[in-house]
């Protein structure tokens, strides 16, 4: 197996046990942690299957992609924080 | 000067405009309604014209002259300008709704900026024409829906909008990794692209289960409709009503493209399945409602079942008359859920409480929103001369055409059950007061607006046809009219 295929594997790997776990844990922190460990997932495929033939340069689309998804993750998670920390005022324990 | 020139700075507008509204809304906070109704006129006429000039032939245009892949192309039909119309409707007569209804809330001064991002992403959305942009439209809608129900300002109403944005960001992820898997496959993002080059295998197969198990969490088909009725329920009324109206057809509308796009030849059993979901969506969703002890879960679990209209499309999507029969049913659905949820809003507003039970002495007190809410009941049921009756005419007329009547048993079921559950509401809301006095008094537009709607709504059916004129099959047009920068 090439390396690229391996590191897409992995990343599917993580996506999926990361969608596991989000459903299965009960603190909201823990979930927010899971979909982040998700995306990263997705990232590793996206970064991973850039390289479309040994030798050559890799695709840059992807990669665009990929900074695209990030800050989206970023900005997300923000907004979750946001709320965990609101439900905490609120006197809903993490 | 290239005809196609005016329909392209239309498009520009309808996404850079909101997006300004957002900034110069969240900087003078006390002008922020001004603001509001300036975009939201800017924004009905922009839809219009864009309208207008795509009617004929489609339009391409390159921002920027940075083609695709790298560049972001968009992309404008007959089907783009209808539904970008409807958009700028609703959230116009949200406008004259939303600032009497929030003036006493501490989260007023949020909602500006917010429905601004979300008026933007919608457009963004319907102007996309390849599978990335349409993620980041996605998010971006999600991220402002999702604060929107946190305006809500209850404890409830916080849990629903988390609950709300992680089913929101599990679904966009498996989006996003289907959108890795065609890229993988084609070497394209592009919708007209992604349809040219479309043959089986089992990467695109992949991505055709991820991309759409993502867009039927957002768009809460049953059974991924968990997050759905408590997010549009606890959210203040003016984003009920923008969430159940418009926000949930959006994903509806990706897939709708993605079907005419990469998704061309799914297996047939893959859009029955999606018929059955739909179908399940109906009765459940219904039967829901006719459970529930409040007025705006009640309303909720009705865009669960009417959500299952929309998904009958899939395994009719071979019928002649399907694209219109959705076309219609999306306009009218949203005009008369928006009224629905406004009336319910005004129930609340003015009784302090939306138990269906103690709706007493609403006829006498509010008769505007009780006679907005039996119209739009009306609608959803499917009578003449509603939008929704042409709708689930042509949905049923397409069922015999393609010889699959079990569709349409599905189609009056639903519309029965429907009538079940406004004539509950209606009914509580005449039985005779029990010594309940004062209440907080709605204001005249608040009264206004959602009875306005209803009567839109209602009255859908008559100019439906014109309408239907103008839309075409929702396949990107690969000889679309292209703008570049000189």
């Amino acid at each position: 197996m090439t390396a690229p295929g391996l590191y897409a594997l992995v990343g599917v790997a993580l996506f999926c046990m990361s969608l596991h776990a989000v459903i299965v844990t009960e603190s909201p922190l823990r979930k927010v942690l899971a979909v982040n460990v998700m995306s990263s997932g997705v990232f590793l495929v996206l970064v991973a299957l850039a390289r479309r033939a040994p030798g050559t340069l890799p695709d840059p689309v992807p990669h665009a992609m990929v900074i695209t998804g990030i800050v989206v993750a970023v900005s997300a998670t923000a907004l979750a924080i946001v709320l965990i920390n609101r439900l905490r005022a609120d006197g809903e324990g993490l | 000067m290239n005809p196609a020139e005016p329909a392209a700075a239309w498009a520009v507008l309808l996404i850079v405009s909101p997006l300004a509204a957002a900034v110069i809304a969240f900087l003078v906070q006390r002008r922020a309604a001004g603001v509001a109704y300036v975009n939201a006129v800017l924004m009905t006429v922009a839809a219009l014209g864009l309208l207008d000039a795509v009617a004929d032939r489609p339009l391409t245009y390159a921002l920027g002259d940075w083609g695709a892949p790298l560049g972001i192309e968009l992309y404008a039909d007959s089907l783009t300008g209808i539904l970008l119309v409807a958009t700028s409707l609703i959230i116009l007569s949200i406008t004259f709704y939303a600032p009497d209804y929030l003036a006493r809330t501490r989260t007023r001064r949020s909602f500006w900026p917010l429905t601004f991002f979300l008026h933007a992403a919608l457009n963004g959305l319907y102007l996309s024409a390849d599978v990335f942009n349409l993620y980041v439209a996605l998010e971006l809608l999600c991220l402002a829906a999702v604060a929107l129900v946190a305006l809500g300002d209850s404890t409830a109403a916080v849990t629903a909008a988390l609950r709300y944005l992680l089913a929101s960001l599990v679904a966009s992820l498996a989006y996003l990794l289907g959108v890795a898997l065609l890229y993988h496959t084609y070497g394209a993002l592009d919708l007209t692209v992604l349809a040219e080059a479309s043959r089986g295998g089992a990467p695109p197969w992949a991505a055709l289960g991820l991309m759409t198990a993502g867009l039927l969490i957002k768009g809460g088909l049953f059974p991924l409709h968990f997050w759905l009725p408590r997010a549009h329920s606890e959210a203040p009324a003016p984003v009920s009503a923008l969430l159940s109206g418009l926000v949930v057809k959006a994903p509806f509308y990706v897939l709708l493209r993605l079907w005419y796009g990469p998704f061309e030849d799914a297996p047939q059993a893959v859009g029955e399945l999606l018929g059955v979901l739909g179908s399940v969506a109906i009765v459940w969703g219904s039967l829901q409602a006719l459970r529930q002890e409040r007025l705006k879960l009640l309303v909720a679990y009705s865009t669960v079942a009417q959500i299952g209209y929309l998904f009958l499309f899939f395994p009719l999507a071979r019928a002649a008359t399907v694209v219109d029969a959705v076309t219609v049913f999306i306009i009218a659905h949203a005009l008369a859920k928006a009224a629905m949820f406004l009336a319910a809003g005004n129930m609340l507003y003015c009784l302090g409480h939306d138990r269906i039970q103690e709706l007493d002495s609403i006829a006498g007190r509010l008769p505007l929103s009780l006679a907005a809410f039996g119209i739009a009941g009306m609608c959803i049921m499917g009578l003449p001369p509603s939008g929704n009756f042409i709708a689930k005419w042509l949905l049923i007329e397409a069922a015999f055409e393609s010889g699959a009547w079990a569709w349409a048993v599905v189609i009056i079921a639903g519309s029965l059950l429907s009538a079940a559950y406004v004539f509950r509401v209606v009914g509580h809301a005449f039985t005779p007061e029990h010594g309940f006095e004062g209440g907080t008094p709605i204001t005249t537009s608040m009264a206004w607006v959602p009875f306005l709607i209803s009567l839109l709504a209602l009255l859908l059916g008559l100019i439906a046809a014109p309408l239907l004129e103008v839309v075409e099959l929702p396949a990107l047009a690969a000889d679309a009219a292209t703008v570049r920068a000189p």
